[in-house]
């Protein structure tokens, strides 16, 4: 594959072309598609920092040839050289462009919880629901198809405390998602489900993402630790589980290139960095206070943000943040072959350096204790004893040793 | 006066030793509950080296003078470090939420006074609990409130020579109630199925289980001391594919604590718990009607039951899990009668 990367000589020209480039919107390139022997991916949502990011990094791989961003609006920022098709995955055109394109991978990112500039939670309903359904019914008809990869979410398991502490891929979940982006998720993973039984040629690759952060983070959860103050639910103290935005750009390459040597990267896997933290945690790393509201006070509250256009404070968020998720990542180890390289709080220490300290930053509390520490009445007293306790230990170790 | 007080103190260990009895002061062994049953022989040296040494730590719990300040200046400073260490969030849960600071260094110090001077705990046996990979505690459950679970979790974790950590499987309640399920999750306990079970037993912790579940605690105090189902059994079929050995564990003094006379079923109802206990004193006093009794307690793990013979498809023969499940519920059953007949009253 990488060989005849290399050979192809459209490779010089194709980098002129870029988003900004009069190309976009016309999806009848008039490349010499004969030549292209390599890889093509087709990347859905590109128009969102993590889609472009995955697009700049995906086409420098040798075994790529070409990529097509596609998105209904126009990126922001480049990408990288990689083709932009303004097309909209709820329209039919679609399919056009994947035939257009000898396209053989898809990548969809386009399964978001927030809009994209204007518009509210029914075009990104729409757009998630709707044009997942467009563009896998685009795929089925175009035979070229080997590889598709769907970005999904762990919130298909929802969060309720008759679930089990951790969520492996097959659990079922106790309480479906009743709606916001999670049942938008669930539904995306039937169509997808139903499209990989009509096609089984197609390698089929639904990732499960834990709560993407980092440092361009834009998602729901991120906008809630950048408020000043975090309300949270009395009484509950949620664990929560974080994937580093790099991260999910690496777990989307490996899913869209040939699995390596005894890995398979076609099925259902969770993606999520080591370990978990507590929201209390979170909010004592972030240096953010708490104010611990009762539950039905939280979502009287989310609801008044939401109105103000604060936070996306919706009840499946709040029941995130009242019971928390977590899943197992043994098949993303195992059978996928991925290790993350940043665990969950590596991720979440990197995301609070990019926002900023909050109004207890934990270093002025660390050094506050540190001062009592230090103090003149407690550092005499103990140096005063040390002896003392030393001796004394020495006695009551021995004393265990032999106290039966 | 240190000869006048090592004389006796040796003198009783000698004599209660050997058989174990259940009358074991628990003034006697002073506040440190060493390992009472651990099964730990001092080497001849030590033993002679023993009035000695009482000699020496004697005076330091007795003559309380610059000893116990110098301890307080460490705790001092390790209470400082801790602090620190809660106040940047720089500390680990893992996957359940078990929080191991938080539960050794605060929950564990608030159970302890209930523990050691309200229902003075014996312990028993703690020798069957292995000291390394999993193994499955199955116990009787009672007393309305479930603080038998709590006072076993005390109990393996203060006296267990290995220092070993009881993971309790509590009920979907216990996960509901704010504050609660809080608590609950960072001192290591989760949800009762056999999902987290299984991921527990399988990462080499101990577990405790107590099958009777609701029909347990919530009986009525005429039925003390009688087993209820256990559950499906649902727990031997899990022990069996994570190959654990099963410890019954019997807990007595733990039914006579809200002696629960009636059950006001339409209350419970509405309030959306399993039941609504009506005890001598509970509704009537108010918060001061929920202090519970303090009887003396007993808690005993019995011999362990060795699973890892079974082939992997004996998971699913529900003959051999109801042959099982009745073999730990008699074992536990006449091990609560064996221990009822030992008691001297209830509350001594």
């Amino acid at each position: 594959m990488a060989a005849k990367g290399r050979k192809l000589p459209p490779r010089g020209p194709r980098s002129h072309v870029s988003a900004t480039s009069t190309r976009y919107g016309d999806p009848y390139g008039t490349e010499g598609k004969a030549l292209i022997l390599g890889k093509v991916v087709l990347v859905t949502g590109v128009a969102r920092t993590l889609g472009g990011r995955f697009v700049r990094r995906i086409i420098r791989d040798p075994e790529v040839d070409r990529v097509i961003g596609v998105d209904a609006v126009t990126p922001e920022h480049h990408l990288g050289g990689a083709d932009f098709v303004r097309a909209d995955i709820r329209q039919p055109t679609i399919a056009k462009v994947l035939a257009q394109y000898d396209v053989d991978t898809v990548v969809h990112m386009d399964v978001t919880g927030t809009p994209l500039g204007a518009g509210g939670r029914a075009v990104v309903k729409e757009t998630n629901v709707i044009g997942t359904m467009q563009l896998l019914g685009a795929c089925q008809k175009c035979p070229g198809i080997k590889r598709l990869v769907v970005k999904s979410s762990t919130s298909v398991y929802g969060s309720a405390p008759r679930d089990p502490a951790v969520f492996t891929e097959t659990t079922p979940p106790k309480s479906l998602p009743s709606g916001g982006f999670a049942k938008d998720a669930v539904e995306v993973e039937g169509y997808v489900r139903g499209f990989a039984r009509r096609r089984p040629d197609v390698a089929v690759c639904v990732l499960r993402f834990a709560n993407i952060l980092g440092p361009c983070a834009d998602s729901p959860l991120a906008d809630y630790f950048s408020l000043p103050v975090m309300p949270t639910v009395f009484g509950y103290d949620p664990r929560l589980q974080f994937v580093h935005e790099d991260d999910v750009i690496d777990v989307l390459r490996l899913a869209a290139h040939e699995p390596r040597r005894a890995t398979l990267n076609s099925g259902t896997f969770n993606i999520a960095g080591d370990g978990v933290l507590l929201l209390s945690q979170c909010s004592r790393r972030l240096g953010r206070p708490t104010v611990p509201l009762l539950l039905p006070a939280v979502t009287w509250v989310g609801s008044a943000l939401r109105t103000v256009g604060m936070t996306d404070f919706s009840p499946e968020q709040i029941r995130l943040l009242t019971h928390g998720r977590v899943v197992s990542t043994v098949q993303m180890r195992e059978t996928l072959g991925f290790t993350p390289s940043y665990t969950t709080a590596e991720t979440f220490a990197d995301f609070a350096r990019s926002r900023g300290p909050g109004l207890l930053p934990p270093e002025a509390l660390a050094a506050t204790v540190d001062r009592i520490a230090a103090s003149p009445l407690v550092t005499r007293r103990t140096a005063a004893s040390r002896p003392t306790v030393a001796g004394r230990g020495t006695h009551t170790t021995q004393s265990t040793q032999s106290a039966e | 006066m240190a000869d006048a007080k090592v004389i006796p103190f040796d003198d009783d260990r000698s004599r209660a030793g050997a058989p174990r009895s259940s009358r074991r002061r628990p003034g006697a062994g002073g506040r440190r509950k060493g390992d009472p049953v651990a099964p730990v022989s001092p080497l001849p040296g030590q033993q002679s080296a023993e009035p000695a040494l009482q000699d020496a730590s004697q005076p330091a719990t007795g003559a309380q003078g610059p000893a116990v300040g110098s301890g307080w200046e460490k705790r001092l400073a390790g209470g400082l470090a801790f602090l620190r260490r809660r106040v940047t969030g720089d500390y680990e849960v893992d996957e359940f939420g078990y929080d191991k600071e938080l539960t050794d260094q605060v929950l564990m110090s608030l159970l302890r006074p209930l523990y050691d001077t309200y229902f003075r705990v014996e312990v028993k046996g703690i020798e069957n609990i292995p000291s390394k990979g999993g193994a499955l505690v199955v116990a009787n459950h009672s007393g309305t409130l479930p603080l038998d679970g709590l006072m076993m979790q005390v109990a393996v974790h203060d006296n267990h020579p290995a220092g070993r950590h009881l993971r309790l499987l509590a009920a979907d309640l216990v996960f509901m109630l704010p504050v609660v399920n809080e608590l609950a999750r960072k001192a290591g306990h989760t949800l009762a199925c056999a999902e987290d079970a299984e991921r527990l037993l399988t990462r080499g912790e101990v577990v405790g289980v107590m099958p009777e579940g609701f029909k347990g605690i919530g009986k009525p105090f005429s039925e003390r001391y009688k087993l209820q189902r256990f559950g499906r059994g649902g727990f031997v079929s899990t022990a069996l594919r994570a190959g654990v050995p099963i410890v019954p564990c019997s807990i007595v003094g733990a039914e006579e604590i809200y002696p629960m006379l009636g059950n006001a079923k339409t209350l419970a109802r509405l309030l959306g718990v399993p039941y609504f206990p009506l005890t001598p004193t509970f509704p009537w006093l108010g918060p001061l009607g929920a202090v519970p009794l303090p009887t003396k307690w007993t808690i005993q793990f019995g011999e362990p039951i060795p699973t890892d013979g079974y082939p992997p498809e004996a998971a699913e023969d529900p003959m051999l899990m109801f042959n099982l499940t009745d073999q730990v519920r008699e074992q536990i059953q006449h091990t609560l009668y064996k221990l009822l007949v030992q008691r001297r009253s209830v509350f001594f």
